[in-house]
């Protein structure tokens, strides 16, 4: 029984920074029909930039803040430099730039940063928490938390703000939304500053769990789309069960079968959510009276 | 108040319209009337800055605005309720309106906001629900209030009759008979001509891209060629 308990925490945590990155993937697909494949990346550049930053002598809160301002930038200029230009393109054609500029961020990240792993100290210690025969690390609650604050943060803004609405508009109708006066190009550099500062904010959440290297991001942005598709690619609340569906599934398999199966779970669930429910869970086939 | 010269557009290097000139003037009610097809969807969309000019002026209030971003141009006043009604389906009723207005946030948007609803009471009753769920009449109805909630200084309606009941058709041209009182400056684009042209003091004929006829509107009503070609008599 603890040992259920003990898998449970842990799918919990890991799943709630999938759900973070699939967060991150919502964003970005309602304000632009685009799948952002360098999601995992700014999850990276949040705890590799929190890492360096902590070596140069900054604090750790500041050093946090400047590294999810850094990955901001680097979202901001993602859709500038590739993404904008590029307008007018096919979904699939931009979704292959952002295949290249994850490999393009994952490559600098390299020669920036470096290729070694790297954590950093845990944000209340390391002494665990025992719960009913399972233990969970203060870093885990600091994660769970974050994720919690995120996802209520945004209901926040998508439900009682003007600008959150527009948001919202802008992925319903973006015609509609020009023609109201909203400036399209704003929302959609708006949808990437906060996707990447969400999926920096994961990073340097569970950094001091999982640790940090330049090619994490592959493996959390195939996982963060796992639990998009499973949760319903476009629904924030989706991405939330989404997340923690991944993460526990993760853990199960790791726990009961074998850890060496653990990162096939999410591609397992892709695969059982393309060929069953294609609309995921809380997604749905659009359906409007004309 | 709007006045447009030589302008074109293209679709890729197709030209959809070869230089069109129309004047509207402040206060007046001027319709395009035409066959589907004709370009009146495509004019108003280089109006509204959503449609790229290739060539030609748009002045606006003494204003060349033909290169003007879109939401700037909502600023100016010149707001658009567009063909096919292009409603935020999965917003409220409410939501709609109120951003209609979201280039403002001042007390007006309020007052604004309850003169829409005593416009359309039925809009009123659903606020609350989402305007997907609304007939056509009602999503028509709220895409002029929405358009209005701009607080547009002139106003680009696009086929409001278009698919539905010639009872809700008379509702809505009522409407817009009204815009008069409220002093806006209406361009209206319609293929229902008879219904379009009985209610403006003005009107343009246009025909694959072109301006063939203009002249007051009770004079275009009684042309045999208009007649014939769009009033089926």
């Amino acid at each position: 029984m603890s040992e259920l308990l003990q898998f449970l925490l842990s799918g919990i945590t890991v799943g709630a920074v999938y759900a973070l990155v699939a967060l991150g993937f919502t964003i970005i697909f309602n304000a632009s029909g685009v799948i952002n494949f360098a999601q995992g990346e700014f999850v990276m550049l949040g705890g590799m930039s929190t890492v360096f930053l902590l070596d140069a002598g900054v604090p750790m809160l500041p050093a946090a803040v400047a590294a999810i301002a850094i990955a901001c930038a680097v979202g901001i200029a993602l859709n500038k430099l590739a993404i904008q230009p590029a307008r007018g393109a096919s979904v699939v054609t931009l979704i292959i730039i952002t295949i290249g500029a994850s490999i393009f961020l994952r490559g600098a990240a390299q020669i920036v940063f470096d290729k070694q792993i790297h954590r950093f100290e845990s944000f209340s210690g390391d002494e665990p928490f025992v719960i009913g025969g399972a233990t969970i690390l203060p870093q885990s609650l600091w994660v769970m938390a974050g994720a919690v604050a995120v996802f209520a943060g945004l209901y926040l803004f998508f439900t009682r703000s003007l600008l959150g609405k527009a948001v919202l508009a802008t992925a319903n109708n973006p015609l509609a939304a020009r023609l109201v006066g909203v400036n399209t190009n704003f929302v959609m550099t708006l949808s990437f500053a906060m996707s990447a500062a969400i999926g920096a904010f994961a990073g340097v959440l569970v950094t001091p769990i999982t640790l940090t290297s330049y090619d994490i991001g592959i493996a959390l942005a195939l996982k963060g789309f796992a639990a998009a598709v499973l949760g319903g690619m476009g629904n924030p609340f989706g991405a939330l069960v989404g997340g923690l569906l991944v993460g526990l599934i993760e853990a199960m398999t790791a726990g009961y079968i074998s850890s060496a199966y653990k990162d096939a779970a999410a591609f397992i669930v892709i695969l059982a959510v393309l060929f069953v429910m294609p609309h995921g869970i809380f997604g749905r086939a659009t359906v409007e009276r004309v | 108040m709007l006045s447009i010269e030589g302008l074109r557009s293209k679709y890729g290097r197709i030209e959809v319209l070869h230089g069109i000139d129309l004047e509207v003037g402040s206060g007046e009610i001027v319709t395009v009337v035409g066959a589907n097809g004709a370009g009146k969807t495509t004019l108003l969309r280089c109006l509204s800055g959503v449609q790229p000019v290739a060539a030609g002026t748009i002045t606006f209030r003494g204003e060349d605005i033909s290169r003007l971003p879109a939401h700037r141009r909502v600023g100016l006043g010149l707001a658009q309720s567009p063909e096919g009604r292009q409603i935020f389906t999965n917003l409220t009723v409410e939501d709609n309106l109120r951003l209609g207005a979201y280039l403002y946030s001042d007390d007006r948007v309020d007052t604004d906001m309850a003169d829409a609803f005593a416009m359309f009471p039925v809009l009123r009753e659903k606020r609350n629900l989402n305007a997907g769920g609304l007939s056509g009449g009602q999503q028509q109805m709220l895409a002029i209030a929405r358009a209005l909630m701009a607080r547009p200084v002139c106003l680009l309606l696009d086929e409001p009759s278009m698919g539905l009941a010639p009872i809700l058709v008379d509702q809505i041209l009522e409407v817009v008979k009204n815009l008069r009182s409220l002093e806006v400056t209406t361009l209206l684009v319609e293929q229902n001509a008879f219904a379009a042209l009985s209610i403006a003091d003005r009107g343009y004929v246009m025909e694959t891209g072109r301006i063939t006829m203009s002249g007051p509107a009770e004079e275009l009503i009684a042309d045999p060629r208009v007649r014939a070609a769009y009033l089926g008599i």
